[in-house]
């Protein structure tokens, strides 16, 4: 038994206990509040250097000097050589979506809905792998596999459906076409949208749904009514998301398709492929002088403002996802919008979920009915 | 019209009704009729995946809406066309993983792995030797990755800490970051790699390349998918342990390190994990800040350096005067960076399961 001491007057546990904080805490708080700080200057860093550097292509006489010659011979100004490239970059991502977004959407149905219980955890995690492959693999495989693999499906499609715009043309011999990017595009984006909608769908009020199949809807029935009118605007902000990751996918598209900085709908064609931004940069930047590289340097800010809007678009759009202000007002949190969060909550909620019993949103199976909103 | 509807709706209990398992059944069927099919005119096995596909979603369709009604031969319908969405999300994983693989495995040794590998001409006899093997890459990757884990993770870590511990709810500058990491997180990599170059050659001058200016453009891409994932780890921890801890008298700085970040540890070492599994084949932005060598340099702030990510990548791009071993040792490299992918997510998922807070299951 220890005997307790009272301490005594002006001891120095007496003076903690009035005193302000300790350095320890003043030097903690500092640094947290610095990092903080921090994110804003890397973030204003980006849109000042990227000024900076491009400022001078932006400026220059494209029809003499350095810019006269070489990749960015033959356009009055900059902006000649970034409208294609601008245009290039949207159509390949709307493709890309095009093929990605219903199947991405048709998976987190599946997973949320209609996949037995005791495994959905599981799909979404092999789901979520997808998200881990480097984008260099997807590209070496869209160069060995789904080039080959598309052309077929091409001259099909040139042969007999060549009277729409994006069919028609010389079809490619060798598969290097807009098609095949955007299948590969496709593929990554997968997901991304698949893991925010799959959270959204789940948050859905239980109620709503039970209402329903109370009513003798059908499941299908069940999730039109219920589930979608809830998860609407989720879904738009998730393909939103979708869009900003495809818009900046650089490699795989570089290496896979030919390219030429046209204003081009062609999908199969050898030489009539729009270019798009990041995967110019790539293919000229090593072999660029200063000018030029300024210039690609001032696409890369077009890309940055491209994408910072798409993203500012879908964060605005998920704020409003689902039921009344009151209720998104309450909720606070929005779903984890991006897979690598995702991906560690489905990692390492489990051990975790002893101190939150309700269980982590990326567990279907270990949600309780009838409470949307979860982490509060 | 209505009494149609009537009908339906006053049968919907006593009609007939589909046996439990016809959907297996019917997949059964198909892959049968599928089969035989496309075993006459040629065998392809995705053409017999997608009329297998095909003719289970019409029969469904069409069996149930003769025996059945409408409705349930649209919800039989959906239900078939979701899964078959599903299977068709994990033939790119397949496909992807086996193709690496098998083409990656040819290329794969010890050998491969710690020689340097490059392009030498002797000058006297013009000889060119190439030589196959990725240890710049290797070393390369592990350094830029490094650099860039060692910058981020307290810069992310402590601002999750600002986000979840320090800042008011609702205070402008917890908002502010919020939303600026959810507008990092959506950078293009690429433009990361701008950044970087653009940074450097303003305060290094031209020629500016090399491993440090990589990192830093990798710590953009980094840095918000630490402070998310470390974010979403802290607010996991329950309340009622901070407020114990500040009821016996401890001060926020040991609250934060010693119970909020302990109990939080494996969370947050999975995210960190996670993290550099995402970023270490990132290819843009290390191809433009750091741009590529075949020659050894493990001196990360001066020179070109090279990745597996992007020896993947010139291997295809620019290949050297053997161009079949160029695209071999690309897709060697490939390899070598999926099986460091899939390391880091298996030690993710081991320290998730060993670092279990102990006494609270």
């Amino acid at each position: 038994m220890t005997q307790y001491v009272a301490p005594r007057p002006g001891s120095s546990g007496a003076r903690r206990l009035v005193g302000g904080p300790r350095p320890s805490d003043r030097i903690f708080r500092g640094l947290s509040y610095g990092s903080a700080a921090l994110i804003m200057v890397i973030l204003a860093g980006v849109a000042v250097f990227l000024i900076i550097k491009a400022a001078p292509a932006i400026a220059a006489s494209w029809s003499t000097g350095d810019l006269a010659s070489g990749t960015t011979a033959g356009y009055a100004n900059f902006w000649a050589y970034s409208g294609p490239l601008i245009w290039g970059t949207l159509w390949m991502s709307f493709i890309g979506l095009l093929i990605g977004a219903p199947v991405a959407v048709g998976i987190a149905l599946f997973i949320s809905h209609y996949a037995p219980r005791s495994l959905a955890g599981i799909l979404g995690y092999l789901v979520d792998l997808l998200a881990a492959v480097p984008s260099i693999i997807f590209g070496l495989w869209g160069i060995a596999v789904i080039r080959p693999y598309l052309l077929p499906f091409s001259h099909f499609l040139t042969e007999y459906l060549g009277w729409f715009p994006p069919f028609g043309g010389q079809v490619s011999t060798t598969g290097s076409t807009v098609l095949a990017g955007a299948v590969v595009l496709g593929v990554m984006v997968l997901p991304i949208i698949t893991s925010i909608t799959r959270e959204i769908f789940l948050q859905t009020p239980r109620l709503h749904e039970e209402a329903a199949l109370a009513l003798g809807a059908t499941k299908w029935e069940t999730v039109r009514l219920a589930v979608f009118p809830y998860a609407r605007s989720g879904m738009v902000s998730a393909i939103l998301l979708g869009l900003g990751r495809a818009l900046g996918e650089t490699m795989a598209i570089a290496l896979i398709i030919s390219p030429s900085i046209v204003f081009s709908v062609a999908l199969l064609t050898e030489n009539q492929n729009s270019q798009t931004i990041a995967a110019n940069i790539a293919v000229n930047f090593p072999e660029s002088n200063d000018l030029p590289r300024a210039g690609l340097i001032g696409t890369g800010l077009m890309l940055f403002v491209i994408s910072f809007a798409v993203n500012f678009a879908a964060r605005w759009i998920v704020g409003r996802t689902g039921g009344s202000a009151k209720e998104r007002r309450s909720r606070k949190i929005a779903p984890p919008s991006d897979a690598a969060s995702i991906l560690t909550l489905d990692v390492a909620a489990s051990p975790l979920e002893a101190l939150e019993p309700r269980g982590s949103s990326a567990h279907p199976e270990g949600q309780e009915p009838s409470i949307p909103e979860l982490r509060d | 019209m209505s009494a149609d509807t009537a009908r339906t709706a006053s049968n919907s209990f006593t009609a007939t009704r589909l046996p439990r398992l016809i959907e297996l059944y019917t997949a059964l069927g198909a892959l049968a009729v599928s089969g035989i099919v496309i075993a006459l005119i040629g065998w392809t096995t995705t053409g017999f995946l997608v009329l297998a596909a095909a003719l289970y979603l019409m029969l469904t369709g069409v069996v149930s809406g003769v025996v059945e009604n409408r409705r349930k031969a649209v919800d039989r319908l959906v239900r078939g066309l979701v899964t078959v969405a599903f299977l068709l999300a994990l033939a790119p994983l397949v496909s992807t993983l086996y193709e690496v693989i098998v083409r990656g495995w040819q290329a794969l040794d010890w050998n491969f792995i710690f020689t340097t590998g490059g392009t030498i001409i002797d000058p006297a006899t013009m000889k060119i030797t190439n030589t196959i093997g990725a240890w710049q890459a290797v070393i390369g990757t592990l350094e830029i990755t490094g650099m860039a884990t060692l910058i981020s993770v307290p810069i992310g870590i402590l601002t999750a800490v600002f986000l979840v511990e320090y800042s008011p709810p609702g205070h402008w500058m917890s908002r502010t970051v919020t939303f600026l990491v959810d507008v990092m997180t959506g950078i293009p990599s690429i433009v990361a790699g701008l950044f970087a170059f653009a940074l450097f050659t303003l305060v290094v001058g031209p020629k500016a390349f090399s491993g440090f200016s990589a990192s830093i453009a990798l710590c953009v891409l980094m840095i918000p998918t630490v402070v998310r994932s470390s974010e979403e780890m802290l607010k996991l921890v329950s309340p009622e342990l901070r407020e114990a801890s500040y009821a016996l008298g401890v001060t926020k700085f040991t609250t934060i390190v010693r119970i909020v970040l302990r109990t939080a540890i494996a969370g947050l070492i999975t995210g960190v994990m996670l993290a550099i599994a995402r970023v270490i084949g990132e290819t843009a932005p290390i191809f433009i800040a750091a741009s590529f060598t075949n020659n050894f340099n493990g001196d990360l702030f001066s020179g070109a350096m090279q990745t597996l990510p992007v020896m993947a990548y010139t291997g295809y791009k620019f290949p050297s005067s053997d161009i079949p071993a160029s695209l071999q040792s690309a897709w060697g490299a490939a390899l070598l960076l999926v099986i460091l992918v899939v390391i880091l997510n298996l030690i993710a998922r081991l320290i998730a399961w060993a670092f279990k807070p102990k006494g609270l299951q």
